[in-house]
């Protein structure tokens, strides 16, 4: 697989109006995203946004969106800073409202859809709607223009490529023969060959009472389907424009990277831009200088001994010799996940390509210092991970 | 409660990244070994499972590469067919026409369908297959609460119908804790503990499942208690760095570095954990699996894991 040999994030971000993060869940996506973001307002400039989903609470209250959810507020980045941030979590139950809003074609239909006992349901569970819904809410900010650029963190996804062809499938589920078929007349149904069959097995299944229900909503949404067509392909074109690039997070456990490396190709098939990498909560690279591995591994194997001559005359010669074993032995441990590590950086990134390497940080990000400390990395030129 | 290994369906579940495949897999493991036969479903396209046992791709066919233990990948649109033409009894549906299409606007339309045909494969298995145990590498958090409640959500939706007269048996068992158990994998971090403790709740008010227990995954080693800490502090402090040059063999400053590492990250660690604890229900199992120091994620890797839980539930 090819990652383009970024000179940084920096760069990228400094270029591209729209940077998605993206990739396995459980990895720090969403922190990432935001450091980025900050980093980029702080240091390049501009108004940027940064559209989050998902955000542990201290990292919303860093950013100063703990209640505010959908709205964007401006994020204090302190002195210094060149250009201005903006925060706004995505809500996807009240954006699904807005759109419905939008689209309605008059109050009425809008107001007996937003009452439609099936709605609610529904509209949580519409084809891959979060990840929809994330693209929408993007194409809406940026066809707005009142930022320069928007960096959006994406939902976790059971499949991370699902959320790619979210704007193509609600397209195409809303064209579909299938829909016209649920949606079609009762009297119709039954004169019509083609569709008879899947109505006479709805049917049996779901009840004629469910299916009419079913029915009915998809009669109301019908009023808004030219429009949600349209969007779907607009925001499609978007993500595959010149000024939208990806950025895929992962950390160096097995399962996360065997799924980015699966987003990474599929990025590539759907002719998507792969801006760069960012492997994140890398052991310290120090585990694996020479030195340090003989020291510890001396300590390891005899503590005692290390004690009773480093320090001849302790008061507590037994406890100081378990002291620095503990030493040893845990810097062989973490030595070996490093090891491991620093193959599968290599394997993934053909020596140096990744665009950043992100340390483990021993403590929660809590406030915008911690933000912009894991920034700082992201801007870092390619290397070392300490 | 009833422990843990006695139920007949555990399904695991937890943030994504916690490693419940891990967990599933050593359950499953862990059962099929003391002379359980076991089935072990993977909801989840991922596949990750294969990886963890070191077996071929998994497929919906039940495949056995371990004495005692057969495992399988769930599909959605196999799982469907065999939904309808077993529990529904509607024969023919090659007529009419790409399953998977009809499978795809049914399921999107109808809420709960596409869960329902999912446990209902699941449970399935549990009723009219003779496993001692089936072990679920169920869906991260969000997604686990739709597919146990969805019985109960089609029960209330659907009025009439075949699939509502399949939901009674499929509740009764859900809901008897001495057949289902749910697990919960957390790691002791920020967001996996805080999602843990949410689960907890919608568990509860959402579903009928029990939770059996919560994995606490990947707890780091504690390097030293706190007088001992003190003596560390000594040790590398003033001249103590250069008598340690001397004497091991070379500058110590790294491996210092990296102790001061470890004991963060388990500090760090230790905040969640305590959360995670404070927070559950004291009568859920809490089982603690250690970070595992290893080079690979194989086989090897959840036989360390295995031991570690068998140790937790003393079998």
């Amino acid at each position: 697989m090819s990652v383009p040999t970024a000179r940084g994030l920096r760069d990228l971000l400094a270029a591209r109006e729209i940077v998605i993060f993206c990739g396995p869940g459980g990895v720090g996506k969403t922190t990432v995203a935001a450091a980025a973001g900050a980093q980029a307002a702080a240091v390049n400039g501009g108004r940027v946004l940064v559209l989050t989903i998902d955000p542990a609470r201290r990292l919303a209250d860093a950013l100063g969106i703990g209640l505010i959810g959908n709205e964007e507020t401006e994020v204090d980045l302190g002195p210094g800073a060149r250009g201005r941030l903006f925060a706004a979590m995505l809500d996807t139950e009240q954006s699904w409202d807005d759109l419905v809003r939008r689209h309605a074609p008059d109050a009425q239909t809008r107001d007996r859809i937003l009452a439609n006992a099936l709605y609610r349901n529904i509209a949580g569970r519409f084809v891959q709607s979060h990840d929809y819904i994330a693209m929408e809410r993007l194409y809406q900010i940026h066809s707005e223009g009142g930022y320069d650029l928007i960096v959006l963190d994406t939902p976790p996804s059971r499949n991370a490529i699902d959320f790619l062809e979210a704007p193509e499938r609600m397209a195409e589920f809303f064209s579909s023969r299938f829909l016209r078929m649920l949606t079609a007349p009762y009297r119709n149904r039954l004169t019509n060959l083609a569709s008879r069959p899947f109505h006479q097995i709805a049917d049996r299944i779901l009840g004629t009472q469910f299916l009419s229900d079913i029915a009915e909503f998809f009669l109301l949404f019908q009023s808004m389907y030219q429009g949600f067509v349209d969007r779907s392909r607009a925001v499609s074109r978007l993500l595959r424009d010149h000024r939208t690039s990806f950025v895929v997070v992962t950390t160096l456990e097995g399962p996360p990277l065997a799924e980015a490396r699966r987003f990474v190709s599929g990025l590539a098939e759907r002719e998507f831009h792969l801006g760069g990498m960012v492997l994140n909560r890398a052991l310290p690279t120090y585990f694996l200088d020479p030195t340090a591995e003989r020291v510890a591994a001396r300590l390891a194997g005899g503590g005692r001994a290390v004690a009773g001559e480093a320090f001849p005359g302790h008061a507590e010669p037994d406890a100081a010799g378990r002291v620095l074993q503990e030493v040893g032995e845990s810097f062989c441990r973490f030595s070996v996940v490093a090891q491991r590590e620093a193959d599968l950086r290599r394997e993934l990134t053909g020596a140096s390509e990744a665009a950043a390497v992100i340390p483990y940080m021993p403590v929660d990000i809590a406030d915008m210092n911690g933000l912009m400390e894991l920034g700082e990395h992201l801007f870092d030129a390619p290397g070392g991970a300490d | 409660m009833l422990p843990l290994m006695d139920r007949r369906l555990l399904v695991v579940t937890g943030k994504g990244g916690t490693g419940k495949s891990t967990i599933a897999a050593a359950l499953a493991l862990l059962a099929a070994e003391s002379g359980k036969k076991t089935l072990l479903v993977s909801v989840d396209a991922k596949n990750d499972l294969a990886e963890f046992l070191e077996v071929g791709p998994l497929t919906p066919k039940a495949r056995t590469d371990h004495p005692g233990l057969w495992a399988l990948a769930l599909d959605p649109e196999e799982s469907l067919r065999e939904y309808i033409q077993l529990q529904l009894r509607v024969p023919l549906l090659s007529r009419i026409g790409p399953l998977s299409r009809i499978f795809e606007y049914v399921a999107t339309a109808a809420p709960g369908v596409r869960e329902v045909v999912t446990v209902g494969k699941i449970l399935f298995e549990v009723k009219e297959r003779d496993w001692d145990l089936v072990v679920v590498d169920g869906t991260a958090s969000g997604h686990v609460i739709g597919q146990l409640a969805a019985p109960q959500a089609i029960n209330e939706l659907v009025h009439v119908g075949l699939i509502r007269s399949q939901t009674a048996w499929m509740i009764e068992l859900l809901s008897n804790p001495e057949t289902t158990g749910a697990v919960i994998v957390a790691t002791p971090e920020e967001m996996p503990v805080s999602e843990t403790i949410e689960l907890t709740a919608r568990l509860r008010d959402e579903t009928p499942v029990e939770l059996a227990a919560v994995v606490a995954n990947r707890v780091l080693p504690e390097l030293f208690g706190t007088a001992e800490e003190a003596l560390f502090e000594e040790l590398v402090g003033g001249d103590g760095p250069a008598r340690l040059a001397a004497s091991a063999g070379g500058d110590p400053a790294l491996v210092v570095a990296g102790a001061r590492l470890a004991v963060d990250l388990r500090r760090n660690r230790a905040i969640h954990l305590e959360r995670l604890r404070r927070e559950l229900d004291p009568d859920v199992p809490l089982l603690y699996v250690p970070y595992l120091f290893t080079r690979t994620h194989g086989l090897r890797a959840t036989r360390q894991v295995l031991a570690a839980l068998s140790a937790e539930l003393g079998t």
